[in-house]
């Protein structure tokens, strides 16, 4: 008897496996999209500024003004463009030709020398806020050393008492490619796993070669079983793809043990297989199935998962709603594993939630999968 | 030209369009929920946090800097701790983000006027969060060196910093984010109408039918082309309404400006999603190819993150994108209260890019005629 159930497995296994690899656009999207998506991602989103350029309104030149000015030039993170009046300068700002604007006003070295008030005006274009926020702290860093250095070598006392310091664990040049290619690993197999699940399940609905297999005396757990077990080799023959490109073509550290991020990696599987199935059986059309998976699926894990835009600073009730999304768990997991190591608590916490969700997907795919048909 | 015919054409894609639940889900659903999640959740702003404190100095000077950050609504002080080994398993489980570590000697250098040491470990896992982070925590420490400067008699700082920002004064990221989705949301609706227009219709057989009325395939062309600018246009409206009044976006410089904008925007969108209608054999080959063309063309819009800050390039690439141009024009006018002017090098190319894919959609489609 169990030879007969093993032998009724293996056979939908290798039939569809058999699908799998004769349909061409199912490989393509394991194998195709994540390399596409990766360099997309890799390349195309980058939140690190460098060489922003920036105007540099000198009212009067002198040398304190020209060390300052000499300060940007050097520094990688700005293109200075000089300019002789403010007037030209807003112009260029207006003209989206800088970005920003270091204004020293003509009395500047001359109130510098006598000890009053020397302001030094700093106008931002603050359409991109995240980039205006950063150019601000560049802009500010330049000036602080800059001032530490001008009051030293005029034997002044220091200008700041306090000096701050920055130790940056797990990314110390606070590279975003480096925070955001473990994140795609998780939009990837988001993809794999419920878009493509949700639209070959639902093909097979809507030609109606599922209500072939039903009359199969195939089980309902073998069917399932089936249908899903070439899916998971499918989409984590995909995932370990994306590792090898993230380790070796970005450079991202893998400071985890590759063991944790396999099992991890098919729990989180699992569940997006689940809901693929799910999808598919509630809508049984293609296109229906497809629309649902992206706005199911693939926005949440995009904007809810913490993989570009920071969870805590998000509202309180859509803080609550990331709580249902598959992803946030295993961004969290795979940032972790690649950046910082074996944070057992993370991992655990995380892994449990994901366990949980699993069961919950599972049995709902289980009393929704009928074997027969309305 | 036959006038009526195309009238009579572009009435009958509204019918089709409207009646078939597919084409309304898409028209209807995923918009609104796209507006919602991205304008609420898809935030750059930092605030709350998560912050431990490690002061070994019991001084004064100290206890003001601490209740610095405790008074900051950028921070939540949430962990005071005592010993080095409490740093990492804060840091490494994620539950504080940065944590201000005040050494022993704190107050009295700062006594003896010699530079007092503050240091300030951070989790880089998010490297945007930790840089901005730093920013919120340096301008505060700023602050408390102008005024500890101000109480020793030492007349403040000689220098400072009086930074504003322009069109976006309080650095609000809705403010960005919201202008980008009504370029956004106005492609993905128009992309899909029309690239499931033929395709439909190839689909269902119909398109054989239409191939022997009177109309000549220009004219199908162009009765297939309206109501995907009609609808178009209403959704741009819909959303520009939304943004200005449930999201307090201001809409600073000329309307016309903006709609001209509009209209060439969706002249590109209509081209590239006949294009890709044209070669579609089946609905799902179109919204497949609908779906390739929009991931990219997102991407490198400038719509989430910085096209300066993108390799050449790939910068290079941008040029192509009508998206580009388009999200320029709506937070040029928006924010910096534009007026033509200054957008006529975001006009210009999209006129070239809507030149080109609707011919090349006219070619493809005349081709795949026979």
């Amino acid at each position: 008897m169990s030879s007969l159930i093993t032998m009724r497995l293996w056979g939908m296994m290798r039939k569809e496996s058999l699908q799998i690899l004769r349909d061409p656009s199912s490989i393509a999207i394991a194998f195709v999209m994540p390399v596409v998506l990766l360099f997309l991602f890799g390349y195309g989103v980058s939140l690190d500024a460098k060489h922003i350029p920036i105007g540099i309104v000198i009212e009067q030149p002198d040398t304190a003004t020209q060390s300052l000015a000499g300060a940007f030039e050097r520094s990688e993170f700005f293109r200075p463009l000089h300019f002789d009046a403010i007037q030209s300068a807003q112009q260029a700002l207006d003209e989206r030709k800088i970005e920003g604007i270091v204004w020293l006003r003509n009395n500047f070295s001359a109130s510098l020398l006598a000890g009053h008030e020397a302001p030094i005006g700093v106008i931002i274009n603050g359409v991109d806020s995240n980039q205006a926020n950063i150019t601000q702290g560049y802009i500010q860093g330049t000036w602080l050393a800059w001032l530490e250095h001008y009051a030293a070598s005029r034997g002044q006392p220091l200008a700041m008492p306090v000096n701050l310091q920055q130790r940056v664990w797990f990314n110390a040049a606070l590279s975003s490619q480096l925070f955001l290619v473990p994140g795609l690993i998780a939009i990837i197999m988001t993809l794999i796993g419920s878009l493509l699940t949700a639209m070959v399940v639902a093909r097979e609905w809507e030609r109606g070669t599922m209500e072939a297999l039903m009359v199969t005396p195939l089980r309902k757990s073998e069917l399932l079983v089936g249908k899903l077990a070439p899916y998971f080799v499918l989409g984590m023959g995909g995932m370990l793809f994306s590792v090898a490109l993230a380790v070796w073509q970005f450079g991202v550290p893998l400071r985890g043990s590759f063991w944790l991020l396999l099992v991890s990696s098919a729990l989180f599987m699992l569940v997006a297989l689940a809901i693929g199935l799910l999808i598919s059986i509630v809508s049984k059309n293609q296109f229906m199935a497809g629309q649902l998976a992206i706005i199911v699926t693939f926005l949440p894990a995009f904007i809810l998962s913490g993989f570009l835009f920071d969870i805590n600073s998000m509202p309180g009730w859509t803080q609550v709603i990331t709580y249902l999304v598959p992803a946030r768990y295993f961004v969290a997991i795979v940032q972790t594993l690649f950046l910082a190591g074996d944070v057992w608590p993370v991992l655990l916490t995380n892994m449990a939630a994901l366990f949980i969700m699993l069961l919950f997907f599972f049995s709902l795919v289980w009393r929704k999968f009928r074997k027969r048909l309305d | 030209m036959a006038f009526r015919l195309i009238f009579a054409l572009a009435i009958k894609e509204f019918l089709a369009l409207l009646r078939d639940k597919r084409s309304r889900f898409v028209i209807i659903v995923p918009p609104i929920v796209q507006l919602l999640i991205f304008s609420f959740a898809a935030t750059y702003d930092i605030n709350n946090v998560p912050v431990a404190i490690y002061n070994e100095d019991g001084g004064e000077a100290a206890r003001e800097l601490v209740s610095r950050i405790e008074g900051s609504p950028n921070f939540q002080v949430i962990a005071y701790i005592d010993r080095d080994s409490d740093v990492a398993p804060l840091i490494d489980n994620r539950e504080v983000l940065l944590v201000l570590h005040i050494g022993q000697r704190f107050s009295a250098s700062l006594i003896q006027g010699t530079s007092a040491p503050l240091q300030a470990i951070l989790d880089g896992r998010n490297s945007n969060t930790a840089m901005i982070a730093m920013n919120y925590l340096r301008s505060i420490v700023l602050d408390y060196n102008r005024s500890w400067l101000a109480a020793q008699g030492k007349g403040g700082s000689q220098v400072s910093l009086q930074t504003r920002a322009w069109y976006n004064e309080n650095l609000q990221s809705r403010w960005f984010i919201v202008p980008g989705i009504v370029a956004l949301l106005t492609l993905v609706v128009t992309l899909l109408v029309t690239a499931l227009s033929v395709a439909r219709e190839r689909e269902e057989g119909t398109f054989d039918q239409l191939l022997v009325t009177p109309l000549r395939p220009l004219e199908i062309l162009i009765g297939k082309a309206i109501p995907g600018i009609v609808i178009g246009l209403l959704e741009a409206t819909l959303i520009i309404v939304l943004m200005v009044i449930l999201f307090d976006i201001p809409l600073r410089g000329s309307i016309g400006a903006l709609y001209l904008g509009i209209v060439l925007f969706l002249l590109s969108a209509v081209g590239v999603g006949l294009m890709i209608s044209a070669i579609a054999a089946t609905q799902q080959q179109a919204v497949l190819g609908a779906f390739l063309f929009l991931v990219p063309a997102v991407i490198l819009s400038g719509f989430s993150t910085p096209i300066a800050n993108m390799p050449q390039l790939v910068q290079w690439l941008t040029y192509l994108n009508p998206l580009r141009y388009f999200l320029i024009i709506v937070r040029g006018v928006a924010l910096e209260g534009n007026s033509y002017a200054l957008l006529v090098h975001q006009y210009w190319p999209m006129v070239v890019i809507a030149s080109i894919t609707l011919a090349l959609a006219g070619w493809l489609f005349r081709r795949r005629m026979f």
